[in-house]
């Protein structure tokens, strides 16, 4: 009788959770096709910053390929090996930009009380703040990282196995998760440190610039930092290493190439954990 | 003569309140050099391992290849060159219609919206210049001018760097007049902005022409001349030269501002109601 029970509330629990997510997911939807509409009404200065987002980060290429004009290695490593880690990170920073890059807006939603709005409204909090103004030119930045991937995997001489080939994908999407984790905790750090949203650049942009040069030109507590403590280096060090054979700079474990799934979700569910806690710790201004 | 003493009263009560405004947000300020510094670190050392490669690139030792990261991290947002200086708002007040208000007030608007900017650009300097500075001299070894008169030349250089960068800024916000939305163009602007100051990139290690017309750029005015005459590049005559160079562009950009803000107003159409 009381295990029938407990298995029923386990079941209603996972019904309800499932459809919270597909609450979310809808509202997510939605709202980010309002603003894709609403950017549309401005169409030249959509297509310029569409243009300027994939010119961004060329611009950073560019600088890759300037330095490359007046060297033939750097730490080591090739212009088409620098290319691959280059391309991978852009690919996933660009996923996570383009799905979760408004999320850094929260904290001037709480400072001017907006976010009430946004609390009173039938759908979850996390689905408003992440559609909130969606950027469609960030489409620019994705496009032009997965460019720069395609010409490595191109030009790039590796001796290709089933599971090397299978870890291409698998790094940019597992990439993509490590860096929503760090948006996430980023906006939850916001309800904490409302003006304090500029702190979590160093960790995004900074990270994807960090990530496009071989770990091989920082210094070992630098890379060491970006492996245990915030473990970007799942994003693409470990595992385009592992495709390039390459050695990694800290002694690791082969089987690490194979951990990003596992970096990603636990950084995730750390990320979601932050951000109820945020959620719930916020009280709104005063009148 | 009063009216004269009178103006400069009230474009200097600007440019205070333009510091203090800036000043205000500390919290904002320290997480702003927190990402200065993380960005510093991470530039200098792909800059040692493209120096260890090439000793001498772009005639820079390796210690004023470093000084060079630094003085782009503590100068990028004195010069704004990734925005966030006054054209986000000036791009507004054109969309909303707002700067109606601001063209019936007794002041000029460039030189109103050039004192807002000088302002900020002090606090900037002060908030969040000095602070990475100090903290990548600790951890690199960096080539810090030891006579006081090359810091004051440094401080010219920056001041014209400053103008030269409102001026371009101006131009951009006056855009709105025409766009209505100034997001495209103060993203190209701040583009060009990283590019051409010597942010990505000392402009001296820029191949052959590209890096001639690159420093020919009124961008690098912004930052690779302050940085050079930082890094003692530039003495004598040829300091003079260099001034001489960012005074033609901020008087050149300036003036085609003040031209454009004439054409501009007489677009202005304000909706009754």
């Amino acid at each position: 009788m009381d295990d029938s029970v407990q298995a029923r509330n386990g079941r209603t629990r996972a019904r309800h959770g499932l459809a919270q997510v597909r609450d979310g997911v809808r509202a997510y939807r939605l709202i980010s096709g309002m603003w894709i509409r609403s950017l549309m009404a401005y169409r030249l200065s959509f297509a310029m910053t569409a243009f300027g987002n994939f010119a961004v980060t060329a611009f950073d290429f560019a600088a890759i390929l300037l330095m490359f004009s007046q060297v033939d290695r750097l730490g080591g490593y090739s212009l088409s090996e620098i290319a691959l880690l280059y391309g991978a990170t852009c690919t996933s920073f660009g996923i996570a930009d383009l799905a979760l890059g408004s999320m850094d807006r929260l904290g001037k939603r709480v400072r001017d009380g907006t976010l009430d709005t946004l609390l009173v409204r039938p759908a979850p909090v996390i689905a408003q703040v992440a559609a909130d103004r969606f950027g469609l030119h960030r489409l620019g930045r994705l496009v032009q990282g997965a460019f720069v991937l395609g010409y490595a995997l191109v030009v790039l001489d590796i001796g290709w196995t089933p599971v090397k080939i299978l870890m291409v994908p698998l790094m940019v999407l597992c990439g993509a998760g490590i860096f929503a984790a760090v948006f996430v905790a980023g906006a939850a750090f916001q309800f904490a440190a409302r003006d304090a949203a500029e702190v979590q650049n160093a960790f995004t942009y900074g990270g994807t610039t960090l990530l496009q040069f071989p770990p091989t030109v920082f210094a070992k507590d630098l890379v060491r930092g970006a492996t245990y403590i915030l473990p970007l280096a799942f994003v693409n060090w470990i595992p385009a290493l592992y495709v390039l054979g390459r050695p990694y700079p800290l002694d690791l474990p082969t089987w690490t190439a194979f951990a990003p799934p596992l970096v990603a979700a636990v950084l995730l569910a750390l990320a979601g954990l932050a951000w109820r806690t945020g959620l719930r710790s916020y009280r709104s201004t005063g009148s | 003569m009063r009216v004269r003493t009178g103006r400069f009263r009230l474009y200097a009560a600007v440019a205070r309140s333009g510091f203090r405004r800036y000043a205000t947000y500390r919290t904002a300020t320290l997480a702003g050099v927190f990402t200065n510094t993380v960005f510093g670190l991470i530039l200098a050392y792909t800059y040692i391992a493209l120096w260890d490669e090439r000793p001498g690139l772009g005639g820079y030792d390796q210690s004023q290849a470093l000084t060079f990261v630094w003085l782009g991290q503590a100068l990028l947002t004195v010069m704004a060159l990734m925005g966030g200086g006054f054209e986000g708002e000036l791009i507004e007040r054109i969309r909303t219609g707002d700067i109606a208000v601001d063209l019936y007030r007794p002041a000029d608007l460039q030189t109103w919206w050039l004192a807002t900017d000088l302002g900020r650009a002090l606090f900037q300097l002060l908030g969040r210049g000095v602070a990475p500075m100090v903290v990548g001299a600790l951890v690199f070894d960096l080539a810090l001018p030891g006579e006081p008169g090359r810091w004051l030349a440094f401080l010219v250089a920056v001041f014209l760097g400053v103008l030269v960068s409102f001026a371009i800024r101006f131009l951009v916000a006056l855009s709105a007049f025409w766009l209505m939305d100034g997001a495209g163009t103060t993203q190209v602007a701040m583009l060009a902005g990283t590019f051409f100051s010597g942010m990505l990139l000392p402009l001296n290690v820029f191949p052959g022409a590209l890096g001639e017309f690159a420093r020919a750029l009124p961008w690098s005015a912004l930052l690779q001349v302050p940085a050079d005459v930082f890094l003692g590049k530039h003495t004598g005559v040829d300091l003079l030269r260099t001034y001489a160079f960012q005074i033609g562009w901020a008087a050149a950009l300036l003036t085609a501002g003040r031209l454009l803000q004439a054409v501009a107003t007489r677009r202005v159409v304000v909706q009754g109601g």
